[in-house]
């Protein structure tokens, strides 16, 4: 369906500042301007699944706001299907699909197939192709048992399969989703994913979306954005994202008591916080449970978490 | 037209999947619906008590007050009714789900209305429809073609004045969170103070309530007219034909308003 060459979006230096005022005084306020996004500037093309990932605060839902019309932009220019999100806000939100991950968009107290014919009037669709769009989601998303059941009465992951058709029955040529598979379980989550995988094939549907899940990048897209401090500080294929970033890992552990670095085969502490310690190793010749198994041999340990490549990202970027 | 037809047809099935919601919590709902009735039933039988202690307020007579009364209440009952919501943009706002309003393809001035429609509020308007039938027939009005004509003129523009006055105040709250008593002081304050006729207020109220926020157009300037009532504020009885254009100037005057508003929407972080 991706007809046009005309890219589903390009944004040029785009800022977005807010005034967060506080109090200094009994009177007195301060007015301080906060940088959410600060001077991105990328392009997605018809057909592309984009993963644009960062840390919350980062910027991103932001980014997210203004390209759907949420949000007014300070600064730099945007085009999203050719429009500018905020002057043509309606008409773009007949072209774009997006759900929040933690928002609905449906009818809560209303049986889910409720919330669908609802849509088919606001969004004016066509009888016959909203019929055909609602049975192929409900057959793809296996949502057959619980149409009459009120939204409010849905588990996370039946009413995000429902979101997911709320925001696709009008057909639209750009979708943006954000963190769509937060919270699901692992059935749903690859329910999720195969449908998207799925929706950009056969429509061409171009996607952009936002996760914390580096498995739901590996699994979706080819591209991915990293954006932190409100600028984007990687954009390119998600292969070489991995062969960049990816032989290491680091395990970040807190024992019971301060300790002098950790001697664990195959690791390499590359820093002490008192009784936090990060080590680095290489995946492809140690295993994290060989690494864990080590550690706990050697000193008695609180807690303990590997730092995902996103994370490592930051830091080498910041 | 085509445009406006579909946009009515989006608007009637919002409206009557919040009916159907509601519907899920009846015993509020119908609490709800006693209690306003009851209510501005009650706003009546003050004027009434009061109209025994003093027979006529401001020169007025007790029908004409009566009069006043319905006019006022009717178009505040179905601003009420039809508009009023705009002001849980402060709520959706604060949780976030104002968003989702400008996530379709619809104006948020005519999704939220229906999205939040109240039937319950209905309420309001019933005692004021019988007031004002009743208090017609009793005010020895000398009907013409052209005051028959005033009356639902009135209503109607009245109500458009209601409700643009309550889009501007709902408007604050893209700036300031929690502004909604301000705003509710304006609307309910408003649609209380012009029960009576305008002239028995201070001067500044009667600039800021009756002028500024045009509410003497909804009740009062063509009511003095209608009744042929002392008139001491000196209104020209040309003036009684000016509310459809009020009604028209107040609307732009609120588009423009929620539209700077949405401009400056922030948003929360998600």
């Amino acid at each position: 369906m991706a007809s046009t060459d005309q890219p589903a979006i390009v944004a040029d230096h785009l800022e977005k500042t807010f005034a967060v005022r506080h109090r200094a005084g009994r009177l007195r306020r301060h007015r301080i301007e906060v940088r959410a996004v600060d001077g991105v500037s990328f392009r997605v093309d018809p057909g592309e699944m984009v993963g644009y990932l960062g840390p919350n605060g980062a910027g991103k839902s932001t980014t997210i706001k203004m390209l759907t019309g949420i949000l007014t932009p300070s600064g730099g220019s945007l085009a999203t299907l050719g429009l500018d999100p905020t002057r043509h806000r309606t008409e773009l939100a007949q072209r774009i699909g997006v759900v929040f991950g933690q928002r609905t968009q449906l009818w809560w107290d209303l049986p889910l197939a409720d919330s669908f014919e609802l849509l088919h009037h606001v969004y004016r669709t066509d009888r016959r192709r909203h019929e055909e769009n609602l049975g192929s989601f409900v057959e793809l998303l296996d949502m057959s048992s619980f149409m009459l059941t009120p939204v409010r009465q849905l588990s996370l992951g039946q009413r995000m399969r429902g979101e997911l058709t709320a925001a696709l029955l009008h057909d639209p040529a750009l979708v943006v989703l954000d963190e769509p598979t937060i919270g699901l379980d692992i059935v749903s989550k690859l329910a999720v994913r195969e449908f998207l995988v799925n929706l950009n094939r056969e429509r061409g549907t171009t996607v952009l979306l936002t996760t914390h899940d580096l498995d739901d990048v590996e699994h979706l897209c080819q591209r991915m954005m990293i954006i932190d401090h409100g600028r984007v500080i990687h954009d390119g294929g998600v292969a070489e994202f991995k062969s960049t970033y990816g032989t290491h890992r680091t395990v970040v552990v807190d024992l019971v008591d301060a300790a002098p670095p950790l001697d664990v085969l195959g690791t390499m502490v590359t820093r002490v916080d008192g009784p936090r310690q990060r080590l680095r190793f290489d995946r492809s010749t140690t295993t994290a449970a060989q690494v864990i198994a080590g550690i706990v041999e050697e000193a008695a340990i609180s807690d303990l978490s590997i730092e995902d490549l996103v994370r490592q990202v930051y830091d080498a970027g910041g | 037209m085509g445009d406006v037809r579909s946009m009515l047809t989006t608007y009637r099935h919002l409206v009557g999947a919040k009916i159907r919601s509601d519907w899920q919590y009846r015993t509020s709902f119908v609490r709800y619906l006693l209690s306003q009735t009851v209510v501005t039933a009650l706003d009546l039988a003050v004027i009434l008590v009061l109209s025994e202690v003093v027979p006529s307020l401001g020169g007025w007579n007790l029908s004409q007050v009566a009069v006043l009364y319905g006019l006022t209440t009717l178009s505040f009952g179905l601003g009420d009714l039809f508009v009023s919501q705009v002001e849980t943009v402060a709520t959706h706002i604060q949780l976030g789900t104002f968003d989702r309003f400008l996530l379709r393809p619809l104006p948020t001035i005519v999704q939220l209305p229906a999205s939040e429609f109240a039937l319950r509020r209905v309420g309001r308007s019933i005692p004021a429809i019988i007031t004002l039938v009743v208090a017609l027939s009793m005010a020895e009005i000398d009907w013409t073609v052209d005051r028959l004509a005033l009356v639902p003129m009135t209503v109607v523009a009245g109500t458009i004045i209601f409700g643009a006055v309550w889009v501007v105040t709902a408007s604050i709250s893209f700036w300031a969170v929690g502004a909604r008593e301000v705003a509710n002081s304006f609307t309910y304050g408003g649609g209380f103070a012009h029960q009576h006729p305008l002239h028995v207020y201070s001067r500044w109220v009667r600039t800021l309530l009756g002028w500024i926020l045009p509410m003497a157009f909804i009740a009062y300037v063509p009511a003095v007219h209608l009744l042929e009532a002392p008139n001491p504020l000196g209104i020209p009885s040309w003036l009684a034909l000016t509310p459809p254009l009020v009604a028209i100037a107040a609307v732009v005057v609120a588009r423009t308003v929620w539209r700077a508003g949405i401009r400056n929407h922030q948003s929360t972080g998600t």
